[in-house]
């Protein structure tokens, strides 16, 4: 019952190499966005955390359809890249890494956001006193002391890049060795009714994120002030 | 040799308005309550506090001006704050030569040898940061700071975290540092022992503004003085302290060039770990005579000469007295004292000390 057929195991490369991707890209972007909403008040501040968290309360088909207008190739960033003698975005891979980077922000933000809302600006300050540079000092301080905050920011985007289906499905559509995720290809799978296909990547997909949230809350349990 | 600034920075109902020139020799307190803006200033000087309107100039170097800003880790500065600051995820002597790995060999001219002995250090590298004490930690920051070969050191409020034990056990470090190291402080204090104790010179600041930058001793000299509010008036004398030999210690004020130097007996003292030393005098334990007097049992009698005499509230009066050195030493007695005694300025009286204390 559990061996899997060339086309699942297409699905697992394309998924594996977006929930990797996602979560690389995510965590360059996030960790500066995130110092900037712990430690700056700034008038913007309310409104770039709201914008943050909007992929956490809109619908994913709303998302995706917002993001099938502007990347696909009648908007604005579709044309600007065809312009440039590139393709638009919509219904390709490239397509839906920006996607799931949108989508997966908040998860990487918050904890970061936390973590280095609890190691405060004292030690990266004594840091630059003491002749660190701004990457110096994200290396040889911020990193070691918010390890906790990492790690959880990189295992939450990575679960919830796989747990993505709407935005895909508005935006990529399910073309196999592109587009076609894991979720997705469940949804064909139940589709054509062959249930038995569905229950075995269901099932391992089920146990998979069950472990890993089980990893993210014993770690949590051990780093204080980190919550997701 | 001079630090230059002008800024205006709006926190709240808060208001810094500042344009000055400190002094960077030895070092320099500034002094006022809290909520002053004293700690303000000292970030702005480090650059750890962010305005466009802002000129900071240090000797020849542009730190700020208006949008450009040299950044902390290139000001070659050394900060010590209130609370412990040392980095948890290192061990002391990781902590220690974080700042000497990151100073180019051409600009190290402090190595660790010379600031562990200086510091009293050796003994600490190989403990865990958490089992260190308040004061030994303080120790530390100002090991790893000093180990940066600053050109200065700004230092706020070091010592206000501390027990009277672990205060006491980093003064003595601290006051030497300058003439030790050739390194000038800023220290950021609301403690009007400590400046007297350390300062070469006082900033006092009060509302967002300074108000007045001076020596100490013109600042003592003012029986006016925003030092005096918690005991009243009081003389710091500036000398050294000698071994007379038979087990008694005597103190010897360092006054201005060609004069005579003036001595004080001091007593139950054992451990001396600085050479210059300070002798508090509080006013009210200095009375006058116009004759030197006989059978009684103040040993330290003094030719002063007065120079001022100031009514410092209904009863008594305040007067200024020039010892021999140059030094000032005040006086508090009732104004009908000064009416029996008939004193007036330009008088030379005897001085009579009831009790001096030792700083250390």
């Amino acid at each position: 019952m559990f061996e899997l057929s060339p086309q699942d195991w297409q699905a697992i490369a394309v998924t594996l190499k977006l929930c990797t991707l996602t979560t690389v890209i995510l965590l360059v972007l996030a960790t500066p966005l995130a110092w900037w909403l712990a430690h700056r008040q700034s008038p913007s501040r309310t409104v770039v955390q709201a914008l943050v968290a909007l992929p956490l309360v809109l619908p994913p088909t709303v998302l995706g359809f917002y993001l099938l207008i502007a990347l696909g190739p009648r908007g604005p960033v579709g044309q600007a890249l065809e312009a440039m003698g590139l393709t638009h975005l919509a219904f390709s891979f490239e397509g839906i890494l920006v996607a799931s980077v949108i989508y997966s922000l908040p998860f990487a933000v918050q904890p970061l956001m936390e973590s280095f809302r609890h190691l405060g600006t004292r030690p990266v300050e004594v840091a630059a006193s003491l002749g660190a540079g701004s990457v110096d000092r994200l290396f040889t301080v911020i990193l070691p002391l918010c390890r906790g905050g990492f790690i959880v920011a990189a295992t939450l985007t990575f679960a919830h890049t796989l747990g993505e289906f709407g935005v895909i499905l508005m935006l990529g559509g399910s073309i196999p060795g592109e587009t076609q995720v894991l979720s997705v290809l469940i949804y064909d799978y139940a589709e054509a009714m062959d249930y038995a296909a569905a229950h075995r990547l269901s099932l391992g997909l089920l146990i998979f994120a069950f472990l890993v949230l089980v990893a993210v809350y014993s770690f949590n349990r051990r780093v204080d002030g980190v919550r997701p | 040799m001079t630090l230059q600034v002008q800024a205006r920075l709006q926190r709240g109902d808060f208001t810094l308005a500042i344009n000055d020139t400190l002094p960077t020799e030895g070092i320099t307190a500034l002094y006022g309550r809290s909520g002053c803006g004293k700690t303000t200033l000292l970030r702005l000087i480090a650059g750890l506090e962010r305005t466009r309107e802002a000129e900071v100039r240090f000797r020849d170097q542009i730190w700020q001006s208006g949008r450009r800003h040299l950044p902390l880790n290139r000001r070659r500065l050394g900060l010590v704050f209130q609370e412990s600051s040392l980095l948890p995820h290192l061990s002391v002597e990781a902590n220690l030569r974080y700042g000497y790995q990151r100073t180019p060999p051409a600009q190290r001219r402090l190595h660790p040898e010379m600031i562990y002995r200086l510091l009293d250090l050796d003994d600490l590298t190989q403990q865990p940061v958490q089992t260190l004490s308040g004061g030994q930690r303080q120790r530390v920051a100002l090991g790893r700071a000093l180990l940066t070969s600053p050109q200065l050191m700004l230092l706020d409020e070091p010592l206000s975290a501390l027990d009277t034990t672990a205060k006491r056990e980093i003064l003595p470090f601290l006051a030497d540092l300058p003439a030790s190291t050739g390194v000038p402080i800023m220290l950021v204090t609301h403690s009007a022992r400590e400046v007297e104790q350390l300062a070469d010179h006082v900033a006092f600041m009060s509302r967002g503004r300074l108000e007045r930058i001076e020596t100490l001793r013109e600042a003592l000299t003012r029986p006016d003085s925003p030092l005096f509010s918690d005991e009243g008036p009081a003389a710091v004398l500036q000398g050294q302290l000698t071994n007379t030999g038979d087990g008694e210690w005597q103190f010897v004020t360092r006054g201005g060039e060609g004069r005579p130097s003036v001595p004080f007996q001091v007593s139950g003292h054992s451990s001396h770990r600085t050479s210059l030393h300070r002798l508090r005098i509080l006013a009210s334990d200095v009375s006058l005579a116009t004759q030197e007097p006989v059978g009684i049992s103040i040993r330290n009698r003094m030719p002063v000469r007065i120079e001022r005499i100031e009514e410092a509230d209904e009863h008594r009066c305040t007067i200024t007295c020039r010892l021999d050195d140059g030094q000032i030493l005040l006086s508090r007695i009732t104004r009908a004292s000064v009416r029996e005694l008939g004193l007036e300025n330009g008088q030379t009286v005897i001085a009579l000390v009831k009790s001096a204390v030792l700083m250390e």
